[in-house]
């Protein structure tokens, strides 16, 4: 047995030597990014490499694929090489995170902000993350397939401006439906698809619409019940949705994004709900640039005519501070050439399409798409931007129960009573679970 | 070689097994155990809680379900994967042309993948359903009857293997005594063919009835849970509790030892059932 004992402390002993000869090598620091977005995965690849190439440090880029950020994360932070650079939602991805978030106020990507509202804060002022890139959501719309059908006779809009208001917009998507034979398109929306590629859209974004005019009526920025006062008007733009659509209401279970975004690029439909990022994914396809309009989502709540896109973030940058310093340090400086470099800027403006944050990425640098022009055409036009209120949702779980229940509503297992509960109690639930 | 040699050299050729089996196995079992105590973010972190993950667990609806959903999902497979492994193993040793070829073509389902086969049925199958404006995820029995269909396809050419070994093992006097005291066909079956293969019927069910209860892979190719958990099976529940739910780690990880206790539980039990009809020779 003792001799069993020594040779168990051997092995040991030689697996200490061999590991602490590898870290030894790396005195330099090296970046580990764990990413977010999986449409931005090839773009941040290539500039890890073009940094590597500069300065020789190591900088690893790993994305998790669409919708498995969490867990990624959770797996790669128990390893000993744990991601440096890493993402969370807002406050409430910040509350799961917030023993792992080094203070950041000593980097430059948080002197370089433009403005402290793109800060996480922590409880004692802390800054914990910091936001890099603002995006914006709202109905897409082809605008040839629209003027082709306001060249219709008897269409209910002369033109694409004249849609202010649910009412509108639902009168015309129903006309578009009923006569989608003679538009030569399959549906006025792409399908609402319920795969976990696509539920955010209407679990998350479409939500953020409700939760957006009830914490306005109530004069307040986040809630541990939510009264759901506006969930009548969610039902509406729903039913639209799944009515005025290209899929039967029992298919949506099984369509994906790609799918969505294939219906629009492919001018099989005329709406579809999405952001800013979804450039990437329709263009060069038969819709032109130039046919790319973006319109609110209207969902029939008072005073919207002057209600704007839904802006905001939900990518905050943090650093991992039981990382290694001199890794700490390599994502600093990583972290600098990216916001200040001439390449850092171009990749995040160009390549990645992000309207950024920081002051060191001037208005020159913004990024060649049309959607953000929309975007930005509609603050001039003066109109209220909607919050972003989805980061503070409870949790995941939350979001995951109203999907749930959208979806048996849409297909008619479930009742609209079934999305309400989800909603209301599941928030107060989630909110208790998460808060005990 | 006496037993002194033995003593001496023992640790030389168990050692790096020894450790080998510490660090893959004793090791993560016993933290596992450790962390279903413990809430944490991430295994490095935990913190010592006491049962309070146990307790917490029959809070969660979604567990109940799928153990139940699981359950309903083994006692089906099972049936149905034996019956059919044991009945074309039957037809395969009668002496029928190409059965090499079918037995090899029976047998291939099992060398692919479960996430593959997962999203391969999961086309067919919507495919199909597709027709009838439905998808395997419109509800939790679509899913239900879509996995033991994958399920059958992957397992009965396995299960057929074992068998046709089993029926070969039978001693050809056996059967042809029982011919000539003018047993039917099916007396034949009854009376010599399966109390013969018992083992083999040991072996199988304790294959399908691990593998059912434990399934994951198809079970997340095929439907994910959908549509609300309704066909999330306990495993897959697991994997969701511990990763998708931020705080409900500890819980997970409470789950699986829970999970641990009834898949040994059960086939404990099992092997003792039918090993005790086993006929030895």
């Amino acid at each position: 047995m003792r001799k069993l004992t020594k040779c168990l402390v051997l092995t040991a002993a030689a697996a200490t030597v061999m590991a602490g000869a590898a870290i030894a090598d790396d005195a330099q620091g090296s970046v580990y990014y764990l990413q977010f977005k999986p449409e931005a995965a090839d773009q941040w690849t290539a500039l890890a490499e073009k940094y590597t190439e500069e300065t020789g440090v190591e900088v690893n880029v790993v994305t998790a694929a669409s919708g498995t950020y969490e867990s990624t994360l959770k797996a790669e932070m128990a390893k000993d090489e744990m991601p440096t650079l890493f993402h969370v939602n807002g406050p409430v991805g910040l509350a799961a995170w917030k023993d792992y978030c080094r203070d950041l106020s000593d980097t430059d990507i948080y002197t370089e902000l433009k403005s402290q509202d793109f800060a996480l804060k922590g409880d004692n002022d802390e800054v914990l993350g910091v936001a890099f890139a603002v995006e914006t959501y709202g109905i897409i719309y082809n605008k040839a397939i629209l003027a082709d059908y306001c060249a219709l006779d008897g269409a209910v809009i002369a033109d694409a401006s004249e849609i202010n208001s649910f009412a509108t917009l639902k009168a015309v998507a129903d006309d578009i439906q009923a006569r989608k034979d003679e538009l030569g398109v399959e549906g006025a929306f792409t399908s609402a698809g319920m795969d976990s590629s696509s539920d955010w859209r209407f679990k998350t974004h479409l939500a953020n619409l409700p939760i957006y005019y009830e914490y306005q009526a109530d004069g307040i920025g986040s809630t541990d019940a939510i009264k759901g006062t506006y969930l009548d008007n969610y039902k509406q733009i729903w039913d639209l949705y799944i009515t005025d659509a290209t899929c039967e209401p029992g298919l949506l279970s099984s369509k994906t994004g790609e799918d969505a975004a294939a219906e629009f690029a492919l001018g099989e439909a005329v709406f579809y709900q999405n952001g800013t990022w979804a450039y990437g994914d329709i263009k060069d396809n038969e819709v032109a640039d130039e046919d790319l309009g973006m319109l609110p989502i209207y969902i029939g709540a008072e005073g919207e005519e002057n209600q704007g896109l839904c802006t905001g973030t939900e990518n905050y940058w943090c650093i991992n501070k039981n990382a290694p310093e001199e890794d700490i340090q390599a994502t600093i400086d990583f972290l600098k050439w990216v916001i200040t470099s001439e390449t850092g800027k171009e990749a995040l403006t160009q390549e990645m399409g992000f309207v950024t944050t920081f002051n060191s990425i001037g208005d020159e640098y913004l990024p060649a798409n049309p959607l953000v022009a929309c975007a930005n055409e509609d603050i001039a036009a003066g109109h209220t931007p909607v919050a972003w209120c989805f980061p503070t949702m409870p949790s995941e779980e939350w979001k995951n129960g109203v999907g749930s229940a959208l979806l048996e509503y849409a297909q008619g297992t479930g009742e609209w009573d079934g999305v309400v509960s989800a909603f209301v109690d599941g928030w107060a639930a989630e909110y208790a679970a998460a808060n005990n | 070689m006496n037993d002194k040699t033995m003593r001496k050299y023992s640790p030389i050729f168990l050692g790096p097994m020894l450790i080998a089996f510490t660090i893959g196995f004793i090791v993560p079992f016993i933290l596992g155990i450790y962390l279903s105590f413990c809430e944490f973010t991430t295994v490095a972190d935990a913190k010592w809680v006491g049962f309070k993950n146990y307790l917490r667990i029959w809070g969660d609806a979604s567990f109940v379900h799928s153990l139940w959903y699981t359950a309903l999902f083994t006692i089906v497979s099972v049936i149905l994967i034996n019956f059919l492994g044991f009945a074309i193993a039957l037809l395969l040793t009668k002496k029928i042309r190409g059965t090499n070829l079918f037995r090899t073509v029976f047998f291939m389902p099992n060398l692919i993948g479960g996430i593959i086969l997962g999203y391969i049925w999961q086309l067919l199958l919507n495919g199909i359903l597709q027709q009838f404006g439905r998808t395997l995820t419109y509800s939790g029995t679509y899913g239900f009857w879509g996995l033991v269909i994958l399920m059958c396809w992957q397992q009965i050419g396995y299960m057929m293997i074992i068998y046709i070994a089993g029926i070969q093992n039978i001693p050809g006097e056996l059967v042809e005594a029982a011919k000539i005291d003018g047993a039917s066909p099916s007396q034949v079956l009854k009376n010599v063919t399966i109390p013969m293969v018992m083992p083999s019927i040991t072996i199988c069910t304790f294959l399908t009835l691990t593998n059912s209860f434990k399934l994951f892979d198809q079970n997340l190719a095929l439907t994910a849970g959908e549509p609300s958990k309704m066909s999330e099976m306990l495993a897959l529940n697991i994997y969701n509790t511990f990763y998708a739910r931020n705080g409900w780690e500890g819980v997970g990880q409470a789950k699986a030892v829970i999970f641990f206790i009834l898949v040994a539980l059960i086939a404990v039990i099992q092997n003792k059932l039918t090993s005790s009809k086993e006929v030895q020779q």
